[in-house]
Formats: C-alpha cells, sequence, structure tokens
C-alpha cells in the first residue's frame, strides 16, 4: 500500500483516505501528455509549484489517473433519485460529472440530452416537470450557465414547478486553473438565483452531496413544488472516492399540506349554502388526481367552476366549465372558492390600464371569498410575482389538490335532499349556459375563416381536425384550443410559463415532449415567434435526440404584445400612431422558419399564407412525426 | 335599486335611438382607405386585420358595426382597456373611411358549413 507518489497537495479528498491513494498506484502513468490535456494546464492537483515538483525524488511519478472518481457516486445519487434525462448544456466545471454520467452512468436512466442555451436546459426541465409531474436533472456551467439559466428557474418558480439543478463551480482558490476557472469561480454560486429557488446548497463531500441531493430533491417536490439548486464542486467531483461508500440516505415523501379541519368544514357549509358559488382553478391539479378531485367537487355541488389554465384542471366540454362565462360567474357569485390562484384579486377586481391606473370591484358586495394556496408557505420578499393583497374570508396555506378529498367529504355530509334538488336545478341551467357560450365561440372562431394572414382560430382547427383522434398532448399554451378542442387528460395540457419569461414556449414544448415520448401521445406545439427566436438551438436538440414533436408556428411576424403597448403609449401621448411596429416587429427581413427547422435537422415547410395549403402541410408534418421525428410548419397568422 | 335599473333603461333607450338616428347619418366613407387606416392606426393589432376580434385583445367590429356615433364616442373616450383616439390623432374623416371598411368585411359562412367547426 506504498504510494510511488505522495499524494498531490489541496485536493480535499485525497487527504481524506489511504483508499484514494492506493486507486492512484494501480493506474500507470502515461508517457506524452496529450494536446487536450496540456490545453486543460496543469493537473487540476497540481497545486504545488513547479520547483516543487522538480524537487520530486527521482524515480517517482506522478499519479494521472483515477479510477472512481467522486462524480461517479454523484452518478449514483442522480440515479437512485430516478432521474431519466438530464438536460444540459456543456460546461468544464461539471467534466468529471458529465464524464460520469456518459461512461459510468452508461448514459441511461439518466440519458444526457444536449441543449444549445443552459435557459433552454430548464425550460425543458420545466416542460417534462409539466407533464411527469416530477422533476429532471439539469446540469449547468457555473456562473455564466448559472446565468443564463437564471430566467428560466424564475419561470419555474413562479409556475411552482419541481426543477432539479446541478452546477458546477470551484470554491478551493488553490486548485483553480488560472485564467478561465477564475472567471467562472464564485463564493456563493446560487446566491444569484437564491431569491427564486426553493433550497440551495453547496455540498463539500460526496456524503454531503448525497445527503443535499435527497434533501433538495424532497423540498423541491414539496407543495409548493419549486426549483432547487446544488452546487457540485469541483474538487468533490474529480477527486477519488474512499473506499467507503457514502450513504444515499432514503427518499420518503413529505405528506402534502392539508387544509386545516376547522377552515375545511367552514368552507363546506359556505359552499353548501350558497345560491351561487364558483369554483376558480389556477395551478390547482398538480397530478391527474387533482383533475379527477375537482371534477367531483364541481359535480357534487353542481356550481360554475372558471379554468385559468395553470394547469389541466378541469375538461374544456364538462357542462359546468363556464370559463368562457367567467365574468359573468364571478359578478353573480355569492362564494368564490380560489385553488392555486395566481392573482386573486386580480381576478375579482377590474383593473384598468389607462393613463390613471383605477380599479373597481367586480365581483357581489358581500361574496365570501375562499383561498386555497400552497404558495402561502413559501413566500418571498424580493420578486413581487405574489400580485396585490385580496380580501378573503377564509385562507388555507395548503396544497389545494391534498385538500380537496377532504373538502368534497365534507359537502357530501352536509347536502340535503332540498339542496340537492336545487344543485340539479343550478347545474342544468350551467349546463345550457355552457352549451351556448360554446356555440357562440364557434361563431366568433367562424370569422375571419379565409383569411391570409390565417386567423389562429383556423389555425388551431385545423390542426386539431387532424389529431383529435389520436392520443395527443397540447405542449404549448394557446387561447383557440382552451376554447375549442377536447380536453379531459391531465397531460393534454401544459400550462404556461409563470413568469411570463418569454423564450419558455419552445423549450417547455421540446421537455414535455420528451416526457410524453414514452407513453407514445402525440405532442403537438403551437409556436409563437418571438418566443422561439429567443433560442432557436432547441430544433437542434429535437432533431439530434429524435424528439417527436409537432410544431406549427404562429407567426405574427412580431413581439405582438408589445406592439399593443407601444400603441397604448403612443395613443396616450397623442403622437404619431403610426410607429407601433418600430423595434416590435420581427418583418424586413421576414424570418423563413422553414428553413430554420431544416437549417437544423428538422422537416420544416412553409411559410403558409393561404388557409388551404394549411391541412395538407399538417398532414405532411405528422407523418414524419409518426416517425418519431420533430416537424414544423411555419403558418403566417393573425397577431392573435 | 329598482329605480336605478329602470333609469338605465329608459337611457338605453334614448342613446339607442339615438345610436339609430346617428348610424343613418354615418358619413360617407372609402372602404379600401378604411382597411389601410385600420393597419396604420393599429386598430388592427387588438381587433384582428379582418376586424374579427381577438381573444382577451378586443372585440369583433365588423361586418355589421355599432353605429357610427358610438363607434365615434366609444374610440375618443373608451371606458374599458382600448387606448383613446383623440380626434388629434384620428380625424373623423378617417373614421368615416374604418367605418365603411367594419361595414364592409366578409360575413362568414355558417358554422354548420365548416366542418372543422363541428368537431
Ligand atoms: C390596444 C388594443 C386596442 C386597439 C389598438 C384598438 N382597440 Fe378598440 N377595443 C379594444 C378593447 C379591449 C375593447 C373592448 C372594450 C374596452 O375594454 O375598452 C375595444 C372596443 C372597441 C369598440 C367598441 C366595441 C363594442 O362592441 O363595444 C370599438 C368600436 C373599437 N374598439 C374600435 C377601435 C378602432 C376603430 C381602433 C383603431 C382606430 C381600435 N379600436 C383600436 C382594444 C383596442
Ligand atoms: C424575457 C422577456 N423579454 C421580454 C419580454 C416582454 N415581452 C412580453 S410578450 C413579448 C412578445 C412575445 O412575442 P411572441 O412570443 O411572438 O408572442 P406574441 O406577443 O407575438 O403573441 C415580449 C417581448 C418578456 N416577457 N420576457
Amino acid at each position: 500500500m506504498s504510494a510511488s507518489k505522495k499524494p498531490p497537495v489541496g485536493r480535499r479528498g485525497f487527504l481524506k483516505g489511504a483508499a484514494g491513494a492506493a486507486a492512484l498506484v494501480t493506474t500507470a502513468a502515461t508517457s506524452a501528455t496529450p494536446a487536450a490535456a496540456q490545453e486543460a494546464q496543469a493537473p487540476r492537483n497540481a497545486s504545488a509549484p513547479v520547483a516543487t515538483q522538480e524537487k520530486d525524488p527521482a524515480g517517482s511519478v506522478e499519479v494521472l489517473t483515477a479510477d472512481r472518481p467522486g462524480s461517479d457516486f454523484m452518478v449514483d445519487v442522480i440515479k437512485a433519485l430516478g432521474f431519466e434525462i438530464i438536460f444540459a448544456n456543456p460546461g468544464s466545471s461539471f467534466r468529471g460529472l458529465h464524464e460520469s454520467v456518459i461512461n459510468y452512468g452508461g448514459n441511461k436512466k439518466p440519458e444526457f440530452l444536449t441543449c444549445c442555451h443552459e435557459e433552454s436546459s430548464v425550460a425543458m426541465a420545466h416542460g417534462y416537470a409539466k407533464i411527469e409531474g416530477k422533476p429532471a436533472c439539469v446540469l449547468a456551467h457555473g456562473t455564466v450557465g448559472l446565468q443564463h439559466a437564471s430566467m428560466a428557474i424564475y419561470n419555474a418558480y413562479v409556475d411552482r414547478a419541481p426543477v432539479f439543478m446541478v452546477i458546477g463551480n470551484t470554491l478551493d482558490a488553490a486548485t483553480r486553473r488560472p485564467g478561465v476557472e477564475w472567471a467562472h469561480s464564485v463564493q456563493d454560486a446560487a446566491s444569484l438565483v437564491r431569491d427564486f429557488t426553493k433550497f440551495d446548497d453547496c455540498p463539500l463531500s460526496l456524503q454531503h452531496f448525497a445527503e443535499s441531493s435527497v434533501r433538495a430533491y424532497k423540498i423541491a417536490m414539496t407543495p409548493p413544488t419549486m426549483p432547487v439548486l446544488l452546487v457540485a464542486d469541483g474538487d468533490v467531483q474529480e477527486t477519488p472516492m474512499g473506499a467507503e461508500k457514502p450513504r444515499i440516505p432514503k427518499m420518503t415523501w413529505a405528506a402534502p399540506p392539508q387544509g386545516d379541519t376547522g377552515a375545511v368544514a367552514e368552507t363546506a357549509r359556505l359552499l353548501v349554502n350558497a345560491e351561487n358559488p364558483a369554483i376558480i382553478a389556477d395551478r390547482c391539479a398538480r397530478t391527474p388526481a387533482g383533475l379527477q378531485h375537482l371534477i367531483e367537487l364541481a359535480d357534487v355541488l353542481q356550481c360554475a367552476v372558471i379554468n385559468q389554465y395553470g394547469r389541466m384542471n378541469f375538461p374544456s366540454r364538462h357542462p359546468l366549465n363556464q370559463t368562457e362565462r367567467a365574468g359573468a360567474v364571478i359578478r353573480g357569485a355569492d362564494v368564490i372558492l380560489g385553488l392555486e390562484m395566481w392573482d386573486f384579486w386580480g381576478t375579482v377586481n377590474n383593473f384598468k390600464d389607462q393613463l390613471h391606473r383605477t380599479s373597481r370591484p367586480i365581483s357581489k358586495d358581500g361574496a365570501k371569498m375562499i383561498a386555497i394556496s400552497a404558495t402561502d408557505l413559501n413566500t418571498r420578499s424580493n420578486y413581487q410575482d405574489f400580485q396585490r393583497f385580496p380580501d378573503l374570508d377564509i385562507s388555507m396555506a395548503a396544497d389545494s389538490e391534498a385538500t380537496l378529498p377532504a373538502l368534497i367529504e365534507a359537502c357530501k355530509k352536509l347536502i340535503t335532499a332540498d339542496r340537492k334538488r336545487v344543485f340539479e336545478e343550478r347545474g342544468k341551467k350551467l349546463g345550457e349556459a355552457a352549451k351556448d357560450a360554446h356555440d357562440k365561440m364557434l361563431v366568433d372562431a367562424s370569422y375571419a375563416w379565409d383569411a391570409s394572414p390565417i386567423s389562429t382560430a383556423r389555425l388551431a382547427m385545423e390542426l386539431y381536425g387532424q389529431i383529435k383522434g389520436k392520443d395527443w398532448s397540447l405542449v404549448s399554451n394557446n387561447p383557440w384550443p382552451q376554447r375549442l378542442w377536447n380536453f379531459d387528460k391531465h397531460y393534454q395540457y401544459i400550462g404556461g410559463a409563470g413568469g411570463a419569461g418569454v423564450g419558455y414556449g419552445s423549450p417547455a414544448a421540446v421537455g414535455a415532449a420528451v416526457a410524453n415520448k414514452k407513453y407514445g401521445r402525440l405532442s403537438v406545439n403551437i409556436q409563437n415567434d418571438g418566443d422561439l427566436m429567443y433560442a432557436p438551438g432547441v430544433l437542434w436538440t429535437e432533431a439530434h435526440h429524435k424528439i417527436p414533436l409537432l410544431t406549427v408556428m404562429h407567426n405574427n411576424r412580431a413581439y405582438h404584445q408589445e406592439v399593443m403597448h407601444l400603441q397604448r403609449m403612443a395613443n396616450r401621448h397623442q403622437r404619431d400612431i403610426t410607429t407601433a411596429e418600430v423595434g416590435t416587429t420581427l418583418k424586413n427581413p421576414n424570418i423563413d422558419y422553414g428553413a430554420l427547422a431544416r437549417s437544423m435537422g428538422v422537416h420544416g415547410e412553409g411559410p403558409i399564407t393561404d388557409p388551404k395549403d394549411l391541412g395538407p402541410a399538417i398532414a405532411r408534418a405528422m407523418e414524419i412525426v409518426a416517425k418519431g421525428e420533430p416537424a414544423l410548419v411555419d403558418v403566417v397568422t393573425q397577431p392573435r | 335599486m329598482t329605480r336605478l335599473i329602470l333609469l338605465r333603461t329608459i337611457l338605453g333607450t334614448i342613446l339607442g335611438a339615438a345610436c339609430l338616428f346617428a348610424q343613418n347619418a354615418a358619413p360617407a366613407g372609402n372602404a379600401q382607405n378604411g382597411r389601410k387606416l385600420f393597419e396604420n392606426y393599429g386598430c388592427y393589432q387588438c381587433h384582428g386585420r379582418e376586424a374579427q376580434g381577438g381573444i382577451g385583445t378586443g372585440p369583433r367590429l365588423g361586418p355589421k358595426p355599432l353605429p357610427y356615433a358610438a363607434i365615434q364616442k366609444y374610440i375618443r373616450q373608451p371606458t374599458g382597456q382600448m387606448p383613446p383616439y383623440t380626434a388629434k390623432v384620428v380625424n373623423d374623416k378617417d373614421l368615416a373611411d374604418i367605418y365603411a371598411f367594419l361595414q364592409s368585411v366578409a360575413t362568414p359562412p355558417p358554422v354548420k358549413n365548416i366542418p372543422l367547426l363541428n368537431n
């Protein structure tokens, strides 16, 4: 057990156990230093001055290889947590971990998915979580990679979506390579995103890494589900392990927080006694069970449900779905139950975006307001995504999905035969109102049916006409499908970005499609042009990893939201009202998204301007997707 | 409360009659130029290039627009989210052209004749 050379100094792990040194002696030194290794500069562990090395006794051989780097154990931990996918853009701060994923882990469960931007990696994991109900792993380069990733982390945070992030860093200044590694090293890496992550840690040993990983995963998955971040120190990754394998703690899920029994009982009493109760659901259905629970509660009460589309909360064609009549329902409601609502106040008040910003309540005087929200358990100060403070009568800091079963039971117990008759009558009326609203939507959709640029309703229905017999999943957030398609499964809809950070749409669609792939579902994405242009490299990821995803461009050749804002300003100032497209449009030259897709190996068609050409183009693209590959159809559309 | 509703109903009738009268009095306009102005002045952004309306951005405005006087009143002093178009930026002649455009937009076929809307 005698080492031929004393272990290099400065590597914490090396100094920890003799086994590390034992591992070292079994490896032979190479005679020539490969160019790449030279480029990587002196071995990371050669913190000793050159002069010291030269003074090593004759015959000693520098140990250059290791059998069992710490990063192998990190992969054990990652595998133990059940990750299927790692979304990542490469970076030397996690090169050890990267190599271990591929060679030690066999690049299977998890598989390394190459992303062209860290923002895309995180947004893909965000989209994946929306379908799969659990986090994917994201690896990112320290400092600069995390800076790129930060907006997507913020989106996931606001959207209460779990993402498990690991970034590299080299804390020990004595072991950093001169130059770039210093520029990418940081004392407190996670501070950059601490305001919008739920937990972070910087483990200094493998045991620490194992415990913090399991802890982070558990925290990410406990409502409110949110992103978490671990910093995998370069030394911990690259230093050989000791003989003893650190222990990976057992994962036990935390039961999600349920509403207080008394508050649930009082809520049930108000709902059962109300004449016109309304349920408003936003990020309510975390899992398919949430959808079923909400259907049951609505059926028991025969009351109006408004879907704010944060999740697939309620079937689009359920007779109690009154989303299209939201204003009328809210005005008439005597009890309003909000489930994981992002903006309760903004829902029951009307706010005018005029020179003088004014607001007025739209709900009935004296209407009882009840909120169940897990966000109340984790409100932060700095970023203001918590919205204006609503006037509530009952507020439960709890997870809605977990609270619904108890609420349903409490309601059932209170319903008398008389109330039941009233409920049935109410349900019938609501069903009729929903049908009228649906018929009106169809009429709305028929206007500009043959227009060019193509209407967004036509686009949605040309697409639906071809997918409706299949097992489809809409992996984007668009208003017409919500109004007109028949959504009744949890995976058919993934909600929005959360923090409205644009650039989320295209990568989230890819991540959701990755999750859908193993179930053989057809993923469809109605893709905004401005959103795609933030990081179009996602198209290459789709092609490279053969991700079946049908993308249909909603190409209005603009950052249209901003066109409208600029118009508002010009009108308000009574100046030139013809300039709103300056700085807000994507014209001159027009972007050829079909060609962009083809350039990255994705089947691409378009631009399609005649609505008659749209159906056949979608059919061709679907043939490609059926073969397990991505396809894109560029459609020049009406603004919205 | 009831009196208020009654008052509103009476007022509504008077206003409606006024609007009906005003519609007859809508100035003649050039629909082709109106289409251009509808674009250039940004109406298309919220109401669609064919005035078909957009979800959450603005209602449908044609082919059977509100009476001219009502539109004139509304765009000058909107009571909701719409940005104001004062006479300083859209004169009455322009508005007459826009109005002619709104009257001219195509009426779609009935929903039952559009197979894709019967899914
Ligand atoms: C930035 C968006 C926006 C722009 C630009 C805009 N509108 Fe509107 N418009 C709206 C909204 C929203 C409404 C619905 C009422 C409200 O909230 O003010 C509306 C309502 C109207 C109405 C009343 C319709 C009804 O049925 O009550 C008319 C008429 C109208 N707009 C005409 C125009 C014309 C003409 C232009 C261009 C000169 C224009 N609008 C530009 C957003 C817009
Ligand atoms: C990262 C980021 N930058 C800028 C904005 C401001 N913004 C809001 S909507 C929007 C336009 C998005 O364009 P597109 O995705 O094409 O959708 P459209 O508005 O045209 O429907 C922009 C730039 C934002 N929300 N996020």
